[in-house]
């Protein structure tokens, strides 16, 4: 265990906050679970990785010094995302020349920070939540979490122990299912082409919840699954593992 | 300045920080000590081990593999594993010094001797080496075994000394820097693992493409 | 066969709605994970490997003038002819020039992507030479006049019957009532055409996997011994090779070639590998009486000591491409040039200008699967985001986007702005939902909508409701 509660500060990300603020709460309640003391620094806006994908690395740069400015001195900074906590771990540190002060920082941050469900499992180490919810559900990896920060076993070991929710591997789990950011809008022919296949493997689990740790993609697939008229359920991990089945799924409502 | 110069003087002045002395020394030193990287585990051990992983791997990407304890024996084996293939009883070789002292009598078989021509059917040489990691027979050109014989006769029959399995291809490469010398190279080393095959059409793997159907290593322990 | 990267997303609805394509594609990819994974799998130190593979590269691109010149004295003591060619018609003219020289009528060919990349086939019908490609999937994309689609496997996007149908066309000679149902017919029918060019060549023109600096080595690597056909038969062997072909040493090209079938085919070694040094020597019965190596630049020492430089380490096995969810939703020809793919989307704006390129940057979600899986470890996600930076210097990005960016960015760097922007947008959204949770349509988001609904926000954002909470 690290030290007594320690004091987190939580990066909402920018979806969240304004699409699913039930994520946030879901986070933060999940983060006083396990002994944290939680803060929201209210000068946070977004990790600056639209700009930096989009070549803009000048307003990347910007933004990046805004969060590292936001979120310094706490012991962690936790993002219900790994694409967002992905940018600050693995390219922040990229924004900036070696050497610098700004690079030191980026780096310095970048070593406290953690996506929700690994930083529960590797630093609060959690082993189980005392949830329930009821769900034949299906586990798709963000690519960012997946592959930038190597989050799999983590948000399985957790969802398996909450009460009710059995799991089943979709195929290719870990394959893009064509969110991607601006690509889905500025492709989306080849985007809805990878969602397809995407929700034909989730259609094929029988799962009756489709379950990720990011907003992005949830949208993304809640999006033609809505629009197919599919009964699927879409949720963050965090709303599940915080036993929120109050809150409508992700595109749809009360 | 000629083309080549040219080239070269923009790569230089892409790559090249004031340090061409210290570069050219790297080179020359990297060029001559040729160390080996990391050899996978998978083929290295004693004369059974290499033999054994040798003969698995042939197998698995479609070769035959038999083990004669007699060299006297692979003209037998041979003509054996001819008249198993439905193939008349006819051989073509090299001018190989060990291949031509074999008793071609005892299997019955008529030899013919050079390159491959268009109407062989099948064809024998003496392997350089063989390698067990991937089950690679290697090949070395001229008059002795013939580059022509690995490729165009529908049946390739290798015989491989099971002294000269090596575990892996530095070992080979010691061999031929030891039999050619420093940094030269026979006109062609063919490294063979197994039958010609393609999967062009629709991934589907079929055996043969253009060259050889059945590749067969007679192992001589 | 003129698709261009400058037409990308009309390339991209051709593609999507051509159905033998997408059926040809629904295999593709998997089969390719499948394999390269039970390969991976089953040699613990493949990841070391890489690691090593990568390091070698990258020794060899800040030496490469000088093993350049190594490997060029080396080629020149064995008897060969090595020609240095700064662009495509620098190469195409010179070897024409051997071509002319050897009275050459018919010349066979071994796969290569440089033959692609400087178009030779056309150089030389052109100029009455009958170029006869001998890799099967080259052959195949050849009587259709196509390009390949795939770095490795160039007629991945065929299938059986569309293979049939063009044989029955190309090979008029043969019995119209033969049975071309099975791929082993079809193949076979290939065995037998090609096996008389390749006696009738008078020149094999081959591609180079490896120059090993060493000892002047060419390699080749194929599993259908056509390229050893190619070169063997001939009177003359002409190797073409990019600048970035050359490893140091014997021990260097091992290591590599240990990564490159794996990565590719997912076999632990090619059937056929075969280096060749030189044109026959005194006594040999076979193996061609000449043997030159045309060396390419055509860009890329444009990218030699720029952040684009881990590129030139690419040794095209083709992985990056079978695991990319975009190359395998829109196969090869959609990328409109020769290389395909992620590697294609970096290299082919060094190659031929970003502006002649500009979406095959932005093609890609920067899912990552490509850099996993590349064998020298090329960051080709990083790669690709500095195309866009590049891209973006030079407002080579559409106007909608690019102000889209410039208003977001312009209120996330202002936290009141933003977070009072956010408020409204999310109150509007969540009112324009209708209390259905979704919007089938957005203003400005016609991308988004087309095929997805849009999830309404809550109506709230966190940063409000948190402040609420707090009081």
């Amino acid at each position: 265990m690290p030290e007594a509660r320690p004091r987190v500060g939580l990066f909402v990300t920018c979806l969240v906050d304004m699409m699913r603020p039930s994520i946030g709460f879901a986070a933060v309640k999940l983060l006083e679970d396990a002994g944290c003391r939680v803060e929201v620094p209210d000068t946070q806006t977004c990790c600056g990785q639209p700009a930096y994908n989009s070549g803009d690395k000048a307003d990347a740069v910007t933004l990046a010094r805004n969060i590292i400015a936001a979120f310094r001195g706490f012991d962690y900074v936790v993002a219900p995302s790994g694409s967002c906590a992905g940018m600050i771990v693995k390219h922040y540190p990229e924004l900036f020349a070696e050497g610098t002060a700004d690079h030191a920082a980026a780096v310095e941050l970048g070593h406290r920070t953690y996506e929700l469900v690994s930083f529960l499992t590797r630093v609060m180490k959690v082993q189980k939540v005392d949830a329930q919810f009821a769900a034949r559900a299906t586990y798709h990896d963000s690519c960012s979490g997946l592959r930038e920060l190597g989050i799999s076993a983590e948000p399985r070991q957790l969802l398996a122990s909450v009460e009710g929710v059995s799991l089943r591997e979709m195929t290719d789990s870990n394959v893009c299912c064509g969110f991607g950011g601006t690509f889905c809008v500025k492709y989306p022919d080849i985007s809805d082409k990878m969602l397809e296949k995407k929700l034909k493997h989730i259609a094929d689990t029988g799962a009756d919840t489709l379950i990720a740790g990011d907003l992005g993609c949830l949208m993304n697939m809640a999006g033609k699954l809505k629009r197919e008229g599919s009964a699927i359920k879409v949720r963050h991990v965090a709303e599940v593992l915080a036993g929120d089945m109050a809150t409508p799924s992700i595109g749809e409502a009360e | 300045m000629s083309s080549r110069d040219a080239m070269l003087a923009r790569i230089r002045s892409k790559v090249s920080k004031g340090n061409d002395e210290a570069r050219r020394a790297a080179v020359d030193a990297h060029l001559a000590s040729h160390p080996r990287n990391l050899i996978p585990a998978r083929g290295i051990g004693d004369d059974e081990h290499r033999l054994r992983v040798f003969t698995e791997m042939m197998q698995a990407v479609g070769g035959s593999v038999e083990v004669v304890n007699d060299i006297n024996d692979v003209p037998h084996a041979a003509a054996d594993y001819l008249r198993n293939s439905n193939l008349p009883a006819q051989l073509r070789r090299g001018q190989d010094a060990v291949l031509a002292k074999l008793p071609w009598h005892r299997g019955t078989l008529e030899i013919a001797v050079g390159r491959a021509e268009e109407s062989d059917r099948a064809s024998i040489t003496r392997a350089f080496a063989g390698v067990a990691e991937s089950g690679t027979i290697i090949q070395t050109s001229g008059q002795d075994n013939p580059t022509t014989l690995n490729f165009l006769p529908e049946v390739h029959i290798v015989v491989l000394e099971a002294a000269n399995i090596f575990a892996s291809y530095e070992e080979a490469w010691s061999k031929l820097r030891g039999q050619f010398g420093e940094g030269t190279m026979p006109r062609t080393v063919n490294m063979i693992s197994g039958p010609s095959r393609t999967g062009d059409i629709e991934q589907t793997i079929v055996r043969p493409a253009h060259g050889p159907k059945n590749m067969h290593v007679i192992i001589v322990r | 066969m003129e698709a261009s990267a400058a037409t990308f997303p009309a390339n991209v609805i051709k593609a999507l709605a051509d159905s033998q394509l997408q059926y040809a594609m629904t295999e593709t990819g998997p089969r390719f994970q499948t394999k390269r994974s039970v390969a991976r799998d089953a040699l613990p130190e493949f990841d070391a490997l890489r690691d090593q593979s990568r390091d070698i590269k990258n020794h060899v691109l800040d030496h490469l003038d000088i093993y350049l010149e190594r490997y060029e004295a080396k080629v020149q003591a064995s008897g060969g002819h090595v020609h240095w060619a700064a662009t495509a018609e620098e190469a195409r003219a010179q070897i024409l020039e051997i071509c002319r020289k050897a009275n050459a009528r018919v010349v066979t060919k071994g796969k290569s992507m440089i033959s692609e990349e400087i178009d030779l086939n056309h150089h030389l019908e052109a100029n009455g030479i009958q170029p006869v490609e001998t890799d099967l999937g080259e052959y195949l994309i050849q009587i259709r006049n196509e390009r390949p689609s795939h770095i490795i496997a160039p007629a991945v996007h065929l299938t059986r019957d569309q293979v049939e149908a063009d044989f029955r066309k190309a090979h008029t000679h043969l019995d119209p009532n033969r049975d071309l149902t099975e791929i082993p017919a079809l193949v076979e029918e290939a065995r037998t055409v090609l096996r008389q060019k390749y006696f009738e060549a008078d020149a094999g023109v081959t591609g180079a996997n490896f120059l090993i600096a060493e000892t002047g080595t060419s390699i080749i690597v194929t599993n259908e011994g056509n390229g050893d056909l190619t070169q063997t038969l001939p009177k003359v062997h002409i190797v073409i090779a990019s600048i970035e072909k050359i490893v140091p040493t014997l021990e260097d090209a091992a290591t590599i070639l240990r990564v490159l079938a794996r990565s590719a085919t997912g076999q632990d070694f090619s059937n056929y590998t075969t280096l060749s040094t030189g044109p026959r020597r005194d006594g040999d019965p076979d193996g061609p009486e000449e043997y030159h190596v045309v060396i390419l630049d055509n860009g890329r020492s444009n990218v030699l000591g720029t952040e684009f430089q881990d590129m030139l380490r690419c040794i095209r096995c083709g992985a990056c491409l079978n695991h990319c969810p975009v190359y395998n939703a829109v196969g090869g020809h959609a990328y409109g040039w020769v290389y395909p793919g992620p590697i294609g989307s970096v290299v082919t704006p060094a190659l031929v200008g970003i502006e002649n390129a500009k979406h095959l940057p932005n093609a890609s979600t920067f899912c990552g699967r490509c850099e996993e899986v590349c064998p020298m470890r090329i960051p080709l996600p990083k790669m690709l985001r500095h195309w866009r930076e590049k891209e973006f210097e030079r407002h080579l990005q559409p106007a909608s986007i690019r102000w889209g960016l410039r208003f977001w960015a312009f209120a996330a760097k202002r936290p009141k702005l933003y977070q009072f922007g956010t408020r409204i947008a999310a109150r509007v959204l969540a009112n324009m939902g209708h209390g259905k949770g979704r919007l089938r349509n957005v203003p400005l988001a016609s991308g988004w909508t087309k095929y997805r609904d849009f999830p309404a926000p809550q109506g709230k954002t966190f940063q409000q409701m948190w402040k609420e909470r707090a009081k």
